[in-house]
């Protein structure tokens, strides 16, 4: 009998340690402050619950304020491209919040981020945007940065049946597994570098041999597989073809290999630390090429701190603060116009964090006024109907034009925006990004070939 | 059943069934990811531990059989539309012979030597299934997410997931309760405290680690197939993750090695502390430290683990806790 | 062929000596006390950022701070041995390699709570001198040129002090040696101390050329169990001539095939010598 007890006694004991253990985290029913920045929202368990966050604001209209979940990559090694997309996105919100919100029905409707640090890491970013489906119940979800982070984030989102808008997130693919809430903000990665090979014909049309390095991840191996393809439909010959590690520091190998097949030019590249290395190993080892596109890297002001390894790289871009989209461009275009222009959200942004913006500021902004855009046109923020109004969306902002694929196999798939590709030049003796490429864009001539 | 009277046997399973219930009683998809996590730590300790802790051979490519068993399963049913139940038993079999064909090399190698040679395998795998392009290669495989209609959509797709989960984990428990106390079980430990002793004892040690080794290497794979079909993604370098590895021979030693419940509770501990430091900005980068330091005690100070201290501190204990 | 492949084994082969001298602390802990070090890898990282600061804040000539870093290095190990390892020297090796493994945990953990898990570089360069094809950049020859000054001094003082022969005699026989008197455990706190010590030069060195983060010493730990089982656990000078051969593999391979197959072939490479010749291709102890 006493032996019986004491089972008994260890079995409540250690069932009570469990279940509290596991009970002390989630909050949704108990304890709902516990997050740094999370509000009213989460009251109850099912997942719509939007009247409980209404607090009465005047007679009639009421305030709804709408979290929007994303992860950043504050630190790891994609930190400089999400630190910039993030900036984007915060400052978008404030914006939203200075300017009281917008109207939808009878309520004004503000945003609020909810948002974690991912590393960098795909498992990370799984974790916790599942966290942010369920426990934190985020309304609408914003994609971190890069497409590799973004793919592991959309199946998610998709999962939970939440909205997702996606920025700093190129990659093809992901919008080819049958998706129907997943919306990209930028140029797939398939156009990527196609400017650029139409660039390379035009100024140089002899030349015949180009290499392609490339970084092994979702992304960079979109880009080049379309690329290379495009290129040899031009009747260009690809003389190396191959993909380094994302973590590779050590380019020696690659330069070796590209010295060795002597092309004239090399397209590649990946994200912004190992595309930086990579062209600063270049230029080390000074190896002789006419022409070098390389990805995401040159874009960002941070490229200029390569100093005399940065001059005469090309990069795409998604935008530029020169690029013009205003009012009268959309008018002409017919096509309706949304949000600041460029010049306002140039001077806001450099007001706000005291830098230049690079495109993956812009993508980070953009993504947010999507968002708002097609909440106003459905008139509503039940997910469908902002599906539906995202489907029917084709706008021109500051960032240029935006239309999505509603066909079954791409949806989502960005099809209105189109790239721009700069060149790292001396203009006046400060390094300094000129736009050359496409030529009705240009403000400077092309340096080629490179010296 | 006389073996359903042992409070060693069914008092493991009863926590990890209650555990499990739980999400199921209060019908909530996030207390549903946070058990989910908890049981695919609990899943791979305990399955380590039969290799581990019954047959102390330090194995530190555990991972490999997740990530080889996930590939496989992923395989069959994105590029082979197989089903996700036939799926899971390639997912195990795969990884066991891969294990038998395995340890018939390695386990002949003992102490440091076989630890070495086991993360030598799980950089090896890593770095061959990037470049091996039918599984993806360094960009992976990625699910059409279609796929969940078969089971009645995402939602209906992740709890059936969790169920099975549920399951696997369960049947882990039980077969690591029934080599504990048979005959098989006894010349692990017997290898385990002196190979050579054991062997002159009669113990053949070469099959007994075989078959151990397979055994242990069995259910990973369809762990690791579940957790990557909820994913819907797969990547080499978070299929043979050698930090994984680790982290599991952690959990094992924090609960106590050898026996059956020290996994069960290192797993659940270890998950829940890293799930509740993850997300707290403070203490996210001291989640690590606080482990270490943690894990260093208990090394230093009491290396049976949880269990294994108590067991040998509350007498009263002894024969509930295996 | 050969305008690639020459190249190729330059670069290759001046990596392989800071590869060396990186297997060589492993090495040289193995094989005094049968230990394999888990922390290598964050000790390698710490060597790196120890240069860095050194370069950014205080301004110092990453050559002279080299100095620096291998004191701290050495401190650092011997705290290491008493905090960690002491205790478990003579357990089974699962508690001395999870002891290690903590200390990794504790070293990654604070370090990215300073640093973040994000890229740094050491923005130094010394220039570069073209000879026929093969363009040299100096800070690659001076990190050769310093692995061996490294080297050079570790053999004299293994085999020519009374402190050295003191470790060795320890590494040959503990019991035998305690016997003669010779203090055991501070005699295996100074390896320790020593091993960590080449691990943060060679980061260190590292550092002056590659960018780095709080996380990329496991790279190297992982090439520095593939070099120590190619030179014989155990023995330094081997793990040096098994960097120079892991550095001209790193270079020859990538001639012949995909770069991306290099670690494939490393590895299991390093498996299979290990289950053929575990004592490795020149195995003999210190």
């Amino acid at each position: 009998m006493k032996k019986l007890l004491w089972k008994l006694f260890i079995v409540l004991a250690l069932t009570s340690i469990i279940i509290t253990a596991c009970a002390q985290t989630p909050t949704q029913t108990e304890a709902p402050a516990e997050e740094p920045i999370e509000e009213p929202m989460e009251e109850g368990e099912q997942a719509e619950e939007m009247e409980e966050a209404e607090v009465p604001a005047g007679e009639d209209m009421t305030a709804t304020t709408l979290t929007l979940g994303y992860t950043a990559s504050l630190t790891g090694r994609l930190n400089v491209s999400s630190g910039r997309q993030d900036n984007g996105l915060q400052l978008y919100i404030q914006d939203l919040q200075d300017a009281g919100g917008f109207e939808v029905g009878n309520e004004v409707v503000t945003f609020e981020p909810l948002f974690y640090d991912d590393e960098s890491t795909n498992e990370r970013v799984q974790e916790l945007y599942t966290r942010l489906a369920t426990e934190d119940n985020a309304d609408f979800l914003i994609s971190p940065y890069s497409s590799g982070l973004t793919g592991a984030a959309a199946v998610i989102a998709e999962q939970y049946g939440k909205v997702m808008i996606t920025t700093g997130a190129a990659s093809d693919s992901t919008y080819k597994l049958g998706y129907t809430g997943v919306y990209q903000a930028y140029t797939p990665a398939s156009r990527y570098l196609a400017g650029a090979v139409d660039h390379l014909k035009a100024l140089d049309p002899d030349l015949t041999q180009v290499a392609f390095v490339h970084e092994n991840d979702q992304f960079s191996t979109d880009v080049v597989t379309a690329a290379k393809d495009y290129a040899e439909s031009l009747g260009y010959e690809v003389v190396l073809f191959e993909g380094y590690d994302s973590e590779t520091t050590d380019f020696g190998p690659f330069i070796n290999k590209i010295e060795a097949a002597a092309p004239q030019a090399l397209l590649g590249g990946g994200h912004f630390q190992d595309g930086s290395t990579f062209a600063r190993q270049l230029y080390e080892k000074g190896v002789d090429l006419a022409y070098v596109a390389l990805l995401v890297a040159p874009p960002e002001p941070d490229f200029a701190e390569l100093g005399e390894a940065a001059f005469g790289i090309v990069g795409p871009s998604q935008w530029e603060p020169l690029a013009e989209f205003t009012p009268e461009s959309a008018a002409e275009a017919g096509l309706e116009w949304f949000g600041p222009t460029g010049d306002e959200f140039v001077e806001r942004y450099v007001a706000a964090y005291d830098e230049e913006p690079s495109y993956h500021s812009a993508g980070g902004y953009v993504a947010g006024l999507i968002l708002q855009k097609a909440i106003m046109d459905a008139g509503s923020y039940d997910p469908e109907a902002v599906k539906d109004a995202l489907d029917a969306m084709d706008i021109l902002t500051f960032y240029g034009r935006i239309k999505f694929d509603t066909s079954a196999e791409s949806h989502g798939l960005q099809i209105g925006h189109s790239m721009i590709y700069i060149q790292w030049q001396r203009p006046s003796g400060e390094l300094e990004k000129e736009v050359v490429w496409p030529p009705e864009g240009a403000t400077a001539e092309t340096i080629y070939p490179l010296p | 059943m006389k073996i359903l009277r042992k409070p060693g046997f069914w008092l493991p399973i009863m926590l990890v069934l209650l555990l499990g219930l739980w999400p199921v009683m209060t019908d909530n998809a996030a207390n549903r990811e946070v058990v989910n996590s908890i049981l695919v730590s609990v899943a791979l300790a305990s399955s380590l531990n039969i290799l581990l802790g019954y047959t102390g051979y330090v194995s530190f490519g555990h991972i490999v059989f997740f990530g080889f068993g996930a590939y496989t399963g992923f395989y069959l049913m994105s590029e082979q539309g197989w089903p996700i139940y036939a799926a899971m038993i390639m997912a195990g079999l795969v990884p066991a012979v891969l294990a038998y064909l395995l340890g018939s090399a390695i386990l002949r190698l003992r102490g440091a030597y076989f630890a070495l040679a086991t993360i030598g395998i799980n950089e090896a795998a890593r770095a061959f299934v990037k470049n091996f392009d039918p599984l993806g290669g360094s960009v992976g495989m990625q699910l059409n997410f279609q796929i969940y209609n078969d089971y009645g959509g995402a939602a209906q797709a992740l709890w059936l997931t969790y169920y099975l989960l549920l399951g696997v984990t369960i049947v882990i428990l039980i077969v690591s309760y029934l080599v504990r106390f048979s005959k098989f079980g006894l010349g692990l430990m017997a290898i385990r405290e002196n190979e050579d002793a054991a062997e002159v004892m009669g113990v053949v040690a070469p099959s007994a680690k075989t078959r151990a080794y397979v055994i242990s290497a069995f259910f990973p794979g369809i762990v690791g197939l579940l957790f990557f079909f909820k994913n819907a993604t797969i990547l080499p370098g978070d299929a043979f993750r050698l930090h994984l590895s680790i982290e599991t021979i952690v959990m094992v030693m924090l609960g106590g090695a050898g026996t059956v419940l020290g996994p069960v509770l290192g797993g659940a501990g270890y998950q829940r502390l890293r799930g509740t430091l993850l997300v707290t900005p403070l203490f996210r980068n001291v989640q690590l430290v606080v482990a270490g330091v943690l894990l260093l005690t208990i090394i230093l100070f009491i290396p049976a683990g949880v269990v294994g201290w108590l067991r040998y501190h509350v007498r009263g204990l002894r024969r509930v806790l295996e | 062929m050969f305008d690639i492949l020459i190249p190729s084994l330059v670069d290759g082969l001046l990596l392989g000596f800071v590869y060396g001298i990186a297997a060589m602390g492993l090495s040289l802990i193995w094989g005094v006390m049968n230990v394999i070090n888990l922390a290598h890898g964050p000790i390698i990282a710490l060597g790196m950022f120890g240069i860095y600061l050194a370069f950014t804040i205080l301004g110092l000539n990453p050559y002279l701070a080299l100095v620096l870093v291998a004191f701290a290095g050495l401190v650092l190990g011997i705290l290491i041995y008493y905090v960690a390892v002491n205790r478990v020297i003579d357990a089974p090796h699962l508690s001395s390699l999870l002891a290690t493994f903590s200390v990794n945990m504790i070293i990654i953990g604070i370090g990215t709570a300073i640093f973040t898990v994000s890229p740094y570089n050491v923005d130094f360069t010394l220039g570069a001198v073209d000879i026929g094809p093969i363009r040299l950049l100096w800070t690659r020859v001076a990190a050769a040129l310093a692995a061996v000054i490294v080297t050079g001094l570790l053999y004299l003082f293994l085999f020519r002090t009374r402190t050295g022969k003191n470790i060795r005699a320890v590494a040959n026989n503990r019991t035998a040696a305690e016997l003669m008197g010779i203090p055991s455990s501070r005699v295996l706190a100074l390896s320790f101390g020593i091993g960590t010590m080449l691990a943060a030069i060679a980061g260190g060195l590292i550092a002056t050329f590659f960018p780095f983060t709080i996380l990329a010493g496991g790279g190297y730990e992982l090439r520095s169990f593939v070099i120590v089982v190619l030179g014989g656990l155990g023995n330094p000078l081997g793990a040096l001539v098994g960097g120079l051969i892991l550095g001209s593999l790193e270079g020859i391979i990538p001639v012949f095939m995909q770069t991306s197959w290099v670690p494939v072939i490393e590895f299991v490479l390093f498996v299979f010598i290990i289950l053929v010749r575990p004592s490795g291709l020149l195995g003999s102890r210190v």
